[in-house]
């Protein structure tokens, strides 16, 4: 039901784990749903130097995680902010239907991340998106 | 997955055909092939083979041959004896009982006669996902026309107390249903001892094949038919007979049934060895499903701070075959019913692992769920918020 990039990425996750006195945090989810995500931001200079996470939840959940901190590695603020959730789908050869929402949760935990980093930093917050999850219960 | 070792602790989803069963049932594939309703003596093999297999049914659980009818599964067992029990007595009442922790083939029956003007009483259960027979005898209207409860549940592998049931079904004189799919073979079963007026079962569950189950329905109830065509199954249920299957069926019973206690022994042995050392690995782990009312083979844990599908993805990359009660992995977003109707948080449902045991299990495969399964639960934990959360602050997450 995965792709080939999608379990690469979920068995051998990149950027696991916590940074210490990290610039920016965000963590997205809830445990009712299943899925929560963390992202942990080493900003330098408006570049984003080191980025972690942790995740409770499935498969594409911690692929897209995986993916999503890979992708904004060594990027602007303003680069990793513009990475859309279908960014990283396409990143990962794609992802269920059912488990897009993982890639918009990861979308919003680096959102989340760089305005806790901006609050910080005296600087004013990106406009928040609306994040469409899909993720009803029945 | 070539040459790499698979386990497989799946059986409660269903088991491979055993080679006695198969031999069995080869012959009427090819050189017996003859349709039962046909009148040429040619055909006369296979309808004996029917009658024959009907016999180690019915004797497999206490009933007559004429009280056997072979259904194209468990599914199809169970949504004849809902709506066929609904229909022909809808004079009497409207009424029917089931509980929260049925197979979906149940409850989706149930919501679809909901839609055509019965109502459904929804048992709980308690923690351990037992129902309570004052609820049940208190759910009991002049207008109940069936009680349906499950022999034994298929995800937390709690029996229930159907002896006790069925007296109150006598006793009130309304028609009592089990679905036994995960019991038979595992439980001993007596339809006449435990009062029970139908029974489904299906094959593939006890080493038969799949797509071929049977309904017992007790002589003399009131049941509408719910497959309509030819005069199949003494004209109960339509459709050219699955003659290898029913053979299949036939011979699985017999063999499933003849020694339960020493199976179940050897079951039990391992499966208690399996639980006690996932205990004594992995911290912060929950048993589901009561502790000793429960099915053999069956485990059900919940790990704390991790998802199933993820647990599943890993074990399967170890080649253990395993199931989760969590939603991520079955498309649906809710963990599952049976979870929740005991009580658990959604974060501890969706951390569930379900290995069931079987024939094949070996004791070398206990050793290495043992082995595998402490580092998969650590590995997937290390990568968790809520772990990381639970360590720095010693907090619970609302349990």
């Amino acid at each position: 039901m995965y792709s080939d990039k999608v379990m690469d990425h979920f068995t051998n996750p990149r950027n696991v784990g916590e940074i210490e006195n990290a610039d920016g945090v965000g963590e997205v989810g809830n445990p009712t749903c299943g899925d929560i995500m963390k992202i942990y931001l080493k900003v330098d200079n408006n570049i984003i130097k080191d980025v972690k996470f942790k995740t409770f939840g499935c498969g594409a959940a911690i692929a897209s995680s995986s993916m999503a901190t890979e992708l904004i590695k060594g990027k602007t603020i303003e680069e990793a902010w513009n990475l859309t959730n279908k960014a990283v789908a396409e990143a990962l050869d794609g992802l269920p239907p059912v488990k897009m929402h993982c890639s918009v949760l990861a979308e919003e935990a680096i959102h989340k991340a760089i305005n806790d980093y901006r609050t910080k930093n005296g600087l004013e917050p990106f406009a928040d998106k609306e994040y469409v999850h899909d993720h009803h219960h029945e | 997955m070539e040459g790499k070792r698979l386990v497989y602790m799946d059986h409660a989803a269903t088991t491979y055909v055993k080679p006695e069963v198969l031999d069995a049932m080869m012959p009427y594939f090819t050189e017996n092939f003859g349709n039962p309703s046909s009148i040429y003596t040619f055909s006369r093999k296979s309808k004996s083979a029917i009658e024959e297999a009907r016999e180690k049914v019915a004797k497999a659980i206490g009933a007559k041959a004429d009280e056997i009818y072979f259904t194209g599964g468990g599914s199809e067992a169970d949504n004849w004896a809902l709506k066929g029990i609904a229909f022909a007595n809808k004079d009497k009442g409207n009424h029917i009982i089931t509980t929260k922790i049925e197979h979906h083939a149940i409850l989706h029956a149930c919501e679809f006669l909901e839609k055509n003007g019965f109502e459904i009483t929804y048992l709980n259960v308690d923690e351990n996902g037992m129902i309570s027979l004052d609820e049940l005898e208190r759910a009991i209207t002049d207008k109940t026309i069936l009680i349906s409860i499950m022999f034994a549940n298929n995800e937390i592998g709690t029996i229930e107390p159907i002896k006790e049931i069925g007296e109150i079904a006598k006793k009130r004189n309304i028609y009592f249903h089990t679905d036994a799919v995960q019991a038979v073979g595992n439980v001993k079963i007596d339809v006449k001892d435990m009062n029970i007026d139908l029974l489904s079962l299906a094959a593939h569950k006890f080493y038969g094949p799949k797509g071929v189950g049977a309904l017992y329905i007790k002589k003399g109830v009131k049941i509408e038919n719910l497959i309509h065509g030819g005069g199949q199954e003494r004209k109960r249920r339509a459709g050219t007979e699955n003659i290898p299957g029913i053979v299949g069926l036939g011979k699985a019973i017999e063999l499933a049934t003849s020694d339960i206690d020493s199976h179940n022994e050897r079951i039990i042995k391992m499966r208690d060895r399996l639980l006690e050392g996932i205990m004594e690995k992995i911290p912060h782990t929950k048993l589901n499903g009561h502790p000793e009312k429960r099915l053999p083979g069956n485990i059900n844990v919940s790990f704390r701070f991790i998802e199933g599908e993820s647990l599943l993805l890993l074990l399967d990359q170890s080649g253990i075959c395993a199931s989760t009660g969590s939603a991520c992995s079955s498309g649906s977003l809710d963990p599952s019913h049976v979870l929740l109707a005991i009580g658990l948080p959604h974060e501890i449902a969706h951390g569930s692992l379900r290995l069931s045991l079987g024939d094949a299990t070996k004791e070398e495969d206990i050793d290495y769920v043992l082995e595998v399964l402490p580092k998969i639960v650590q590995r997937l934990r290390d990568m968790s918020p809520l772990y990381e959360t639970f360590k720095h602050k010693g907090e619970t997450i609302n349990v």
